[in-house]
């Protein structure tokens, strides 16, 4: 160690606690990477609890010109929270409390460390619950919801996590601390608390949350109907949409998927389907059963063979575990997978998927598509054995090319889980230099000396530290 | 749409200020004044997105949109550009959210002359940094607004408003998600949507009749408030219940500024229009 990361690790033991600084080199390991499959390395570790010793935390990142990066669970699957060498992870998971719950006003205060499903736990009593949902939400954290913009099944009528923020206190680089936004609906200048939301950690750290709380639907509908094409499917899920329905949610599994997933939990999936959709239709009683009864009809022109409607809560519980556990049930067929994150337009689905099909049976891979159909959000899984050799450069030959063919289908990058170190060098696909140069002027407004979190986003940006795809996999993720 | 007469006409060099129906009070004086085109370029129901030029009128855009039973959640009060440059929602924002949720791509032409585009045409997209949600509000002081795709709404198949003497905390606490919902201290208001027989099963509980519309609306100010503290309110006023916004006949009072949001505002104005070329006169922090 040199002195300078000794006097840096002293000084932040000085503001927070001997306990909640961490240096050891196992500890430090534990922090090299997120769920992702690259891996920075960090010097210390912090634990903070409080504002003020979160910016203690920056500023002494500052004064020592070291980068740091905030963390929440380490669930993001872009490798956003993945340090740069060197830096400090100012981790928030000590920060677990809900500050205040105000039900008339569906909003609440939080720490950024409370979990997402624990904070509609806790409101659950109230009748009301916080809309994005990603798959990891038993373990990940607010703070990460607001760093990526995080999705979910349910976002698809609700919104991602921007649409459910309603202020932000925040740590900037420079140590001050704000408020972005507000609890009125319309605070003075520019929407600071829109831009910081989904910024990677790249504008400063959260550390209090406004949330707006969504009342729990008086009625619910789930189906799962099962087509002998992912085409039907698929066109199934536009003609839904252009019919002026917007479900709640809108999920789509092929074969594979239902294969592995009814091995894994026995809900009696059909295994036999080309693809099934997961359609949940919330609401007000007569409202629910119009729709649900219209989108039946929508699938039976278009082919469907069963339609299952959840009988009561528990069987909705077993066809959302169903497509929960996707990850879980692909370790039946192959020890790891590599989880992919694009948007399509919704007419352009089966083209798009038949591509990734074609490409990975190229590469010689395995892949199962468990996402979010309705907002024509991908998520292929590429399955495979780490130990084959040189099967991570298929994996990632074939992970390039889908990105690439989702964007020239007049797609996005990502639909949730960020950009991060993942896609950075990607960036140019969606946006020429001018966009990106627009983009890197807004961080360096709020991060002049471009010390949260670099190497993240923005393609070729100055400070990024030596990074590299790790050996070993990630333990968990999710999608 | 083809942007490059638009980004000429604003050009590298002198005060330039942009103008849609002019609500905004008029130009500045002794600048260049520049409209966005004008015009729809796309609309795709079934993909939920309608774009256009930032100088269509709002109204048309409904207009295109009506046979496919959508709409846009901004109000028709002018163009898109000019909407979306206040970034004022209207009375049924509780129900439908704020103007910037409605908003997936913008490509503006910057202080530079740079034809930028910010977001994407998809409507889930995280890819970057939300340069959308800057300008979204940011009155054209970062960049004129040429064209934009935006996300539509269904529109509802049943709307009925009501409205009586009823208290709006047992309105808000007993309905659920009305679409608008206003007071102005005796009299509540409350539009749903929805299927006819669940309308009628929402208010059959509150004493609340059929009416034809919303009150008028005051318009001596704009205030922004914490919705839950809405029973502070004097004078003539609607306020918006759950959202904050009242519609008052007196000029919303001024509020401080954190300063270092003032800092914030500073460099981002620096970083977009160093020489202060756009919308010169124009303060988002002080309006």
């Amino acid at each position: 160690m040199t002195a300078s990361v000794e006097q840096l690790v002293v000084d932040l033991r000085r503001a927070l606690s001997s306990k909640r600084v961490r240096d050891g080199r196992t500890e430090l390991s534990l922090y090299r990477h997120d769920a992702s499959q690259l891996e920075g390395a960090a010097v210390a570790v912090c634990f903070p609890t409080t504002t003020a010793e979160v910016r203690a935390c920056v500023e002494i990142a500052a004064r020592h010109g070291v980068p740091f990066v905030p963390r929440g669970s380490g669930t993001g699957l872009a490798g956003g929270a993945v340090p740069p060498d060197g830096a400090i992870v100012i981790s928030t998971t000590k920060m677990g409390e809900m500050l205040s719950v105000d039900v008339a006003g569906r909003r609440a205060w939080v720490q950024p460390g409370v979990l997402n499903l624990d904070l509609s736990r806790a409101v659950a009593v109230d009748g009301l619950h916080f809309a994005p949902d990603p798959s990891s939400q038993q373990t990940c954290s607010i703070g990460g919801n607001v760093a990526n913009n995080s999705g979910g099944p349910h976002c698809l009528a609700e919104g991602v996590t921007n649409a459910h923020i309603i202020a932000l206190e925040v740590v900037l680089p420079d140590g001050s601390v704000t408020i972005l936004g507000g609890e009125d609906p319309e605070p003075d200048g520019y929407d600071l608390r829109g831009v910081f939301v989904g910024s990677e950690g790249m504008f400063g750290v959260t550390t209090a949350v406004c949330v707006r709380l969504t009342p729990n639907p008086p009625a619910v509908s789930t189906m799962l109907m099962d087509f002998e094409t992912v085409e039907a499917g698929a066109a199934t899920v536009s003609a839904v949409i252009a019919a002026g329905i917007v479900p709640a949610a809108l999920e789509m599994m092929d074969r594979l998927c239902l294969q592995a997933v009814e091995a894994y939990i026995h809900a009696g999936l059909p295994i036999d389907a080309a693809a099934a959709l997961l359609v949940e239709v919330v609401g007000l009683p007569h409202g629910v059963e119009v729709d649900a009864a219209a989108i039946t009809e929508i699938a039976v022109t278009h082919g469907v063979r069963t339609v299952r409607t959840a009988a009561d809560d528990v069987e909705r519980a077993l066809l959302w575990k169903g497509r929960k556990s996707a990850f879980g049930a692909i370790a039946r067929i192959k020890p790891n997978y590599y989880l992919h994150d694009t948007v399509v337009p919704r007419a352009k689905l089966p083209e798009v998927l038949a591509k990734v099909y074609e490409i990975t049976a190229r590469h010689d891979l395995l892949v199962l598509n468990v996402f979010h159909a309705g907002d024509g959000n991908l998520h292929p899984l590429l399955v495979y054995d780490a130990r084959e050799p040189g099967v991570m450069e298929r994996v990632h030959a074939a992970g390039d090319e889908i990105v690439r063919a989702s964007v020239e289908a007049g797609g996005v990058l990502s639909g949730e889980h960020g950009i991060g170190l993942e896609k950075r060098d990607l960036m140019p696909l969606m946006f020429s230099a001018v966009d990106l140069q627009a983009q890197g002027a807004l961080r360096d407004a709020f991060d002049p000396s471009r010390l949260a979190n670099p190497g993240k986003v923005l393609p070729s940006s100055a400070g990024c530290g030596d990074l590299h795809v790790g050996r070993a996999v990630a333990e968990g993720a999710w999608i | 749409m083809d942007l490059t007469a638009f980004a000429d006409e604003i050009g590298v060099e002198g005060p330039v200020t942009i103008t849609g129906l002019s609500t905004r009070g008029g130009p500045v004086a002794d600048v260049r004044v520049i409209g966005a085109p004008a015009g729809i370029e796309l609309v795709e129901p079934a993909e939920m997105i309608v774009s256009c030029g930032a100088g269509t009128m709002v109204a048309e855009l409904d207009e295109a949109l009506l046979p496919h039973g959508q709409c846009v959640a901004i109000p028709p009060t002018g163009t898109v550009g000019g909407a979306l440059a206040t970034g004022r929602s209207g009375i049924r924002r509780l129900g439908y959210g704020p103007v910037r949720d409605a908003v997936l791509q913008i490509r503006y032409v910057s202080a530079a002359r740079d034809v930028v585009k910010a977001g994407g045409p998809t409507v889930k997209n995280v890819s970057g940094f939300d340069l959308c949600r800057l300008l979204v509000g940011s009155h054209g002081t970062l960049g004129f607004m040429g064209d934009v795709i935006l996300r539509t709404r269904p529109r509802a198949r049943f709307e009925q408003w009501f409205a009586g003497q009823v208290d709006p905390d047992m309105v808000m606490a007993q309905l659920y998600r009305p679409t608008s919902a206003l007071w102005d201290g005796a009299t509540t208001w409350v539009l749903l949507e929805g299927d006819p027989r669940d309308v009628a099963e929402q208010v059959r509980l509150l004493s609340l009749d059929v009416v034809e519309g919303p009150p008028v609306l005051p318009d001596g100010g704009r205030w922004s408030i914490v919705p839950g503290n809405f029973r502070t309110l004097r004078g003539r006023f609607v306020v918006e219940m759950g959202v904050g916004v009242v519609h008052h006949e007196d000029p919303a009072p001024a509020r401080l500024v954190d300063p270092v949001i003032r800092q914030l505002h500073r460099r981002i104005k620096d970083a977009f229009d160093p020489q202060g070329r756009l919308n010169p006169g124009v303060d988002v922090l002080d309006r």
